[in-house]
């Protein structure tokens, strides 16, 4: 379990860090917290040529308020959000849900930025930016774009970016007035992979019907999966325990098509799904 | 005697250096000029080797030498047969060990076809992307049953069937009983693999001196007195060429005493090619493939029973996984085998077994060793008996027990070392009784859990008994030595792993030396300080190293006192041993110093009275009739989330019987390290193998091994019934701990789900497995 050579650039700027992308095209690999890209590596299962660390740049790491939420700096260490009051004011969803990632040792390392980009289907940080309507700002050497996150999930292991591309920066917009949040997820140990998780929010009308609402699977497919069967059955319902389990329901039986590995089957994570959606529906409707 | 050391809760003199990152572990071990090793593996479970290609891996700079099996000459050799089979009248047997390096075909995922010697380890896995092995692929052997069947694929070539062994035990008259009885229960049940996952993975450093001609061995391993006789054997060297120290070691569980390993043999040989030192220390994944690993069998059990619960007999014919060598003979399913009897009178047993070869890695003892097999079936079945005859589980078990006054009690059947299976000592009722008040049985069952279960919670509670046969032959010895600074050195055979040796055989040498258990220095493990042993294995360092220890220091309190009584002129029973200190009783100013007794016993000039033996020494060995039988009651109150179905451990208790106890403290981690192994056994860890026999879980990502998170404080109690086969009394208690967990766990969760009729009959479950079960038996209702 040792890796295979690699070329190592610790660049202080993200300019630098973007040339040697452009320089060394798929070969290279940005570095962030390690925490999968290198055991992936131990095991050979990923050999890039470079290695482009991004610990060195100073520019990556923040967490800023604009008018409209907040902004991630890429290299912002998952802990430092578990631990920002900034995040707890602005994204209390993403907060909340931080301690479920993996153990604090692993936060301690593990970046919003590299967790986002490694679009891993049982992580909790994409899952969590589609249910917020965060946005990714990727950079190159030639140009910068922002993707929605929903947009920026396109299968297994895979993202809409460029092997030129870096993502620098995330941006969560504040929630709508009366919406409530809530994350849930089972794994078999606290810090394990979860078998299935659900992260929830819901806007409720002056009447207390659901206005929006969003429910998101993670651990069910190749990336974050869209309830959106289960969105349009909430949707303009009075948030009653009854119509949340309808929503649970069709959620867990038409809008994921799980598969089974050697933790969990097809038809318990199925019922993991619906569990977990009832539980974070009701708890964000009730935060509404 | 008093007892000023023996017994007493004593903090572990090993740990500050091994708190504290000085302990020499193998990897440790840095010598000029070394070289490191990686193996070639095959991905494949089954498959005939057509050609190896590795002439570009020796191109490539900083590889220094590969091997394949042909290169090794004369010295590729099967390795030898550990345990023959034991006497035993209806017995079918078919040697086949493991081999250094796979020469016609590979018979398990993970093992090796070439070895590369490099400069670094990075390199030498660099060179293996450079070799080419042309596989021609075949059906793999996996399933017990289907490798039983008249068509199945053949694990090895030469016999008619994938049988490794076949073995029938008797007692009585297991037809007879079933004809009497009120009631037959008959069950299949499933065991399935796991690993020992120790905490540190093997790994070997060997270092041939051509100027000197002496080989020096590193080895993780629990028997290096075994892997010295066995490596200058095999090399063609003396014994007294070849050391082998086994140094502090992070677990071995039984998977270290496993020897050969085909990398113990092939780094002692690449030394002596290349004349240069060599290492490898074995990375997580291939610990996964290449370490031995235990646990699957197939069990169709019956018991037969009156109305009013009396066991009047079992049936028990079961299949054994061997894995694809089986170098270990047969004490795993003897184990099995033996153990299943518990502290239960059964009259009449009929119990057979076949071992089976498959395209899995190798099987021989993991902690436990077999009896987690025995002590489910049969807490199992006494489960279900129970439940038809409406009698209390607690209550069936206490009718069936081996009384007091019958011990010595014989089974009839013959034990892993042989001899007949005879319970030397036991004292059941008060154990289980003791258990069952800690846990608090009768209030949780009346008030408790109703109340709780209004509620909507599932909560059970479960008690299950075992007994484990420790401390087996044939024998350890130890030197037991006053040095001049007076300070006392004990050394033997076995290695240490981690039982707190350094702290249990000080104890033992100080409880007769009367010095303090800081003063006694121990060395273990190293063959050049201690030339005969066996091994630290079957929970038997403490009964017969421990054993031999006390003969040793009992001897020097001898010398001490005859020395000293001719010293002060007094009889030696006047005199007494305090703090390295001989003197008159109640006269510490006659004291006499050990240093300068021992300094006397060794002249350097001047005359000895012929016959004389030098300094305050003595050297013994210690070999016990038969193993001693410990026992024990686990009990716990477990919580199913009703809808995710993880559980949590609320409530753990043990009572255990281990005779007369060393250290509570050294016992109370063997007994938590012990539980915290079987609760990894019972509910998170499982080893898949897919059709094709591959593992589909090889890394600690998804191998899941409890964490402090799931793994309860256990409440703990001792009784001590001593054993009267030894002098000390006590019996072995390293895997007490691990083996009843997965019986303790299905009784849990069938009283959790006794609404719905929920019997759990395979270990290890999951919340995906217990959810399918919950399903089935909700289907039923």
């Amino acid at each position: 379990m040792k890796p295979a050579s690699f070329a190592y650039f610790a660049p202080h700027i993200v300019e630098e860090a973007l040339a040697l992308l452009a320089e060394h095209g798929g070969d290279a690999k940005p570095l962030a917290g390690g925490q999968s890209l290198v055991p992936t590596m131990n095991f050979r299962l990923a050999q890039p040529a470079a290695l482009v660390d991004l610990n060195g740049i100073d520019e990556l790491f923040y967490i800023r308020e604009d008018k409209n939420g907040l902004r991630f700096g890429a290299m912002t260490r998952q802990r430092t959000v578990e631990r920002s009051p900034l995040a707890q004011r602005h994204t209390p969803l993403l907060y909340e849900a931080m301690p479920h990632i993996a153990h604090a040792q692993i936060r301690n390392r593990g970046t919003i930025g590299g967790s986002l980009a490694h679009a891993d289907p049982a992580a909790e940080l994409p899952a969590l930016a589609i249910a917020l309507d965060a946005r990714m700002r990727v950079r190159s050497a030639t140009g910068s774009r922002w993707i929605a996150a929903r947009d920026f999930y396109v299968g297994l292991f895979a993202t809409d970016m460029r092997p030129d591309e870096l993502l620098v920066e995330v941006a969560f917009p504040d929630l709508p007035p009366r919406t409530g949040w809530a994350f849930d997820e089972v794994a078999r140990q606290h810090g394990n992979y979860a078998l299935c998780g659900a992260a929830a929010t819901v806007t409720l009308a002056d009447d207390g019907a659901v206005e929006r609402m969003r429910l998101i699977f993670l651990s069910v497919g190749e990336g974050p999966v869209e309830a959106a069967q289960a969105q349009t059955l909430l949707t303009g319902e009075q948030p009653t325990p009854m119509a949340i389990r309808a929503a649970a329901e069709t959620a867990a039986a038409q809008d994921i098509d799980p598969v089974g590995d050697i933790h969990a089957g097809p038809a318990f994570r199925r019922h993991l799904a619906q569990v977990l959606a009832a539980r974070v529906l009701t708890r964000a409707a009730r935060k509404g | 005697m008093s007892t000023r050391y023996f017994g007493q809760p004593i903090k572990r003199n090993e740990d500050p250096r091994l708190l504290t990152g000085r302990a020499l572990f193998t990897d440790d071990v840095q010598l000029a000029g070394m070289l490191h090793v990686a193996f070639a593996r095959s991905d494949l479970a089954h498959a005939r080797i057509r050609t190896i290609d590795v002439a570009s891996a020796k191109e490539r700079p900083g590889v220094v030498a590969i091997y394949i099996a042909k290169d090794l000459g004369d010295f590729w050799q099967p390795g030898p047969l550990l345990v023959p089979p034991p006497p035993v009248e209806q017995l079918e047997f078919h040697q086949r060990t493991q081999v250094p390096l796979t020469k016609d075909k590979v018979r398990h995922a993970g093992e090796a076809v070439a070895m590369i010697v490099a400069e670094s380890r990075y390199v030498a896995e660099d060179a293996l992307d450079d070799i080419f092995v042309e596989y021609e692929p075949l059906d793999a052997v996996v399933d017990l049953e289907a490798a039983l069947k008249d068509d199945a694929p053949l694990v090895h070539d030469d016999l008619e069937r994938n049988i490794s062994a076949r073995v029938a035990q008797t007692k009585g008259d297991w037809t007879q009983a079933a004809s009497e009885a009120d009631l037959v229960i008959s069950r299949r049940f499933h065991y399935d693999r796991g690993t020992a996952a120790a905490l540190e993975n093997r790994g070997i450093v060997a270092s041939w001196d051509a100027k000197t001609q002496h080989l020096t061995v590193w080895d993780t391993t629990q028997a290096p007195i075994a892997i010295r006789n066995g490596l200058a054997a095999m090399l063609g060297l003396s014994e007294r060429q070849v050391r082998v120290i086994a140094p502090f070691i992070g677990g071995g569980f039984g998977p270290k005493i496993m020897m050969f390993y085909p990398e113990e043999v092939l780094l002692a040989w690449a030394t002596l090619q290349l004349g240069r030192p060599v290492k490898w220390i074995e990375d997580r994944e291939e610990n996964f493939y290449a370490t031995t690993q235990e646990r699957v069998q197939v069990h169709d059990a019956a018991i037969a029973l009156r109305r009013d619960g009396t066991i009047l007999g079992v049936k028990d014919i079961f299949l054994h996984d061997s894995g694809a060598y089986a170098p270990y003979g047969l004490t795993v399913p003897i184990n099995s085998q033996c153990t299943l009897l518990g502290p239960y009178i059964v009259p009449n047993y009929y119990s057979e077994f076949t071992s089976v070869f498959t395209n899995k890695p190798i099987v021989t003892p993991y902690r436990g060793a077999g009896r987690q097999h025995g002590v489910f079936v049969m807490e199992r079945l006494l489960d279900i008996a129970a439940r038809e005859l409406a009698i209390d589980r607690v209550e069936i078990r206490r009718r069936n027990f081996i009384r007091p006054e019958q011990f010595p009690y014989n089974n009839e059947i013959i034990y892993q070392d042989f001899a007949p299976l005879v319970y030397d000592s036991g004292n059941y009722e008060p154990a289980l009784e003791r258990a069952l008040e800690l846990i608090g049985y009768e209030r949780f069952i009346r008030e408790e859990q109703p109340q709780r279960e209004a509620e909507g919670e599932r909560v059970g509670i479960a008690v299950v008994n075992y007994i484990e046969g420790t401390g087996i032959g044939p024998y350890e010895g130890a030197r037991v030595t006053v040095e001049a600074s007076g300070k006392v050195s004990v050394v033997t055979g076995i290695g240490t792993q981690g039982q707190g040796h350094y702290t249990s055989f000080a104890q033992v040498a100080a409880e007769q030396l009367g010095v303090p258990v800081s003063d006694v220095h121990i060395v273990t493990g190293d063959t050049d300080l201690f030339y005969w042993g066996a091994g630290t294995f079957a929970s038997r360092g403490a009964v017969v190293a421990g054993n031999a220890v006390h003969a040793a220091a009992a001897n020097v309190r001898a010398k001490i006192l005859k020395l000293a009584g001719e010293k002060l002129e007094v009889a030696e029973e006047d005199l007494e041993l305090i703090e390295g200190r001989a003197q008159v009783k109640g006269a510490p100013e006659t004291a006499i110093p050990f240093g300068q007794l021992a300094a006397e016993a060794n002249p350097l000039r001047g005359a000895v009275k012929p016959g004389t033996e030098p300094g305050l020494e003595s050297t013994e060995y210690f070999g016990p009739e038969r193993g001693a039988t410990a026992s024990g009651v686990h009990a716990m109150i477990l919580t199913v989330d009703p809808e995710t179905f993880l559980v949590e451990i609320e409530k753990y208790v043990v009572v255990h019987d281990c005779g007369k106890v060393i250290n509570p403290l050294i016992l109370e981690g063997q007994i938590q390290g012990g539980v915290a192994q079987g609760i990894g056994n019972a509910f998170y860890e499982q080893l898949h193998f897919n059709e094709n026999g591959a593992l589909l879980n090889a890394s600690l990502m998804d191998y899941l091994l409890p964490t402090a998170m799931d793994v309860p404080d256990i409440l703990s109690d001792h009784i001590e019934t001593p054993s009267p086969l030894n002098p000390l009394g006590v019996k072995g208690a390293g895997e007490a701990g691990a083996i009843p967990v997965g019986a303790l766990f299905a009784q849990a969760l069938d009283n959790a789900f006794r609404d719905i009729g929920l019997e759990t009959r395979e270990i290890p479950l999951s919340p995906n497995r217990l959810f399918e079960l919950v399903m089935e038996a909700k289907k039923a209702v």
